[in-house]
């Protein structure tokens, strides 16, 4: 008896810890948005995030890219060629690319890359006293180091996607037309014509701008709120690979909800 | 001579644990004071409490005429610009150079143009013997030369008060020497004020001008070098001398070693 009161009780502390840790979450981001003067008045502190962020994850964003439009060809090839569809093929890769596998692989890949490194910086300065002393110094932490990072993730993301979907077609056409031989030119002019600007691409743009925003913030809060020890950090750098996919993920839905439901 | 700090009846707790309980202390103007006491006993706590980090549950904290916890963000901000802190493994940043370190308040918090820094961040570095590791980073660097780099970075903006957490922990003698004579020499010759944290004892009663003995929250025992060497007070022997037992006991609180041994029931 004594042990299901227990659990129960464990059940209610641990949705209370949630929902206090879900509120400083929140503080914390909404303070990083207002103290984000300094990441534009001096972008250089941006830009060197970007570099760190975005353009250390170009390789994995462009292998995986090539390898994931490489992928659609095949299996898009496989399937149209039963419907005798052939020449459609560049509308299936590029559709699958710029609504969804853009935008998502994308951010999962820059969770994994980006965001777990900027858990473990973050949480390594707390651990070293690092934004201790900058406090110390005057300097405002979530001025100095976080909102330049933040800002760096949301500009980085969308670009990063967009460089995925673009190799990403680049890899189907490799493999439809040039291996397989499907018609070049209705490749790209079905492609053209299917792949309406407002509909498809900034629809993927705004998903990758959000996701970026959340897994930016999300990477920023762990190491923020690790505790300042070797487990500490680790776990918070865990924490952050596995929320942040499941929030890429989650958000995915309900965007495409909102997008993509009364699109013929 | 007055006071440039000026802590009154203070006390703080980590959640039900009290850490310090009613202390009071000051530090004039160009002393050099020490904070001791053993691990835990909440020194590192009295600093972070002078530079407004955390806010006490009780007491009164004054820097220089100001009332430290009723200051607003901005002014705490002004305050410390004039404060200095060295933490225990330096606490540099591991992103910059030894150069870039120092250099960080002077470009956080002045105008001055880029020669100018230079030439401070090099008088910085040569009034503590680096000034040929400028371009070394911060893990390029040895725990003694970090901490001489760290003190560099702490007293760039010539603070009038500058704290020292725990500056001995892990030094090798030479280094112990070098950084203990360089508080000295840089507190005397800046016109600084300086808090030294430690537990080294014997480093520390060699340039010290005041020394106070925390234990349990409280101010156990306080005064010169010279009282401290003379007194008869148990703890403060104890402290000094290094003994294993004594009003600080050598076993944690526990029940009886026979009823943990189950004899004799």
């Amino acid at each position: 008896m004594s042990a299901l009161i227990n659990s129960i009780a464990g059940i209610g502390r641990r949705t209370l810890e949630g929902i206090s840790r879900m509120g400083y979450a929140t503080r914390f981001f909404v303070s990083a948005l207002l103290h984000s003067g300094t990441a534009f008045r001096r972008f250089g502190l941006t830009i060197r995030e970007i570099y760190f962020s975005g353009v250390l994850s170009l390789i994995i964003i462009l292998v995986s890219g090539l390898f994931v439009g490489m992928v659609l060809g095949l299996q898009g090839y496989e399937t149209l060629e039963t419907y005798g569809s052939e020449e459609v093929l560049g509308v299936l890769v590029a559709l699958s690319l710029v609504r969804e596998l853009g935008p998502v692989v994308a951010a999962l890949l820059f969770a994994s890359r980006a965001g777990s490194a900027i858990t473990a910086e973050i949480g390594l300065m707390k651990a070293t006293e690092q934004l201790a002393a900058m406090e110390m110094m005057a300097v405002d932490p979530i001025a100095r180091v976080v909102a330049p990072r933040f800002w760096a993730g949301v500009i980085s993301m969308p670009l990063l996607a967009a460089l995925f979907s673009a190799t990403g077609i680049f890899g189907g056409y490799l493999v439809g037309v040039v291996l397989i031989g499907v018609d070049e030119g209705s490749f790209w002019s079905q492609m053209q014509s299917k792949v309406d600007f407002q509909d498809d691409i900034l629809n993927g743009v705004i998903k990758s701008v959000v996701f970026g925003i959340a897994v930016t913030a999300i990477a920023l809060f762990e190491g923020y709120d690790a505790p300042p020890t070797a487990e500490g950090v680790s776990g918070a750098t865990t924490r952050t690979v596995v929320t942040s996919s499941l929030a890429i993920l989650a958000l995915d839905f309900v965007l495409t909800a909102f997008m993509f439901r009364g699109i013929s | 001579m007055d006071n440039l700090v000026e802590i009154e009846n203070v006390s703080f707790g980590y959640g039900e644990r009290q850490v310090l309980k009613g202390i009071n202390l000051t530090a004039r103007r160009g002393q050099v004071i020490a904070i001791m006491g053993n691990s835990g006993c909440g020194k590192t706590t009295l600093l972070r409490l002078i530079g407004g980090q955390i806010k006490p549950s009780h007491g009164t904290i004054k820097v220089a005429g100001l009332e430290v916890t009723t200051l607003k963000q901005h002014e705490l901000y002004q305050l410390r610009r004039k404060m200095g802190m060295l933490f225990q493994f330096g606490a540099l940043f591991t992103d910059m150079s030894v150069f870039e370190n120092v250099a960080f308040q002077l470009r956080e918090h002045t105008q001055l143009p880029e020669d100018v820094i230079h030439d401070l961040v090099l008088m910085k570095l040569h009034a503590v013997g680096l000034r040929g590791a400028a371009d070394l980073m911060p893990s390029e660097l040895s725990g003694g030369m970090a901490r001489r780099v760290a003190l560099a970075r702490a007293i760039a903006l010539e603070p009038m008060l500058v704290m020292y957490d725990e500056p001995f922990a892990g030094l090798d003698p030479i280094s112990l020497g070098v950084t203990g004579n360089l508080i000295r020499k840089l507190t005397d010759t800046l016109g600084l004020t300086s808090i030294v944290v430690t537990h080294d004892v014997q480093e520390s009663l060699k340039i010290v001008d005041y020394v106070y003995f925390v234990s349990e929250g409280v101010i156990e025992a306080e005064g010169t070098p010279a009282q401290i060497h003379a007194s008869d007070l148990p703890f403060v022997h104890q402290f000094v001398h290094g003994e294993p037992d004594g009003p600080v006991p050598f076993h944690y609180p526990a029940r009886t070693y026979e009823a943990d041994l189950r004899l004799g029931a």
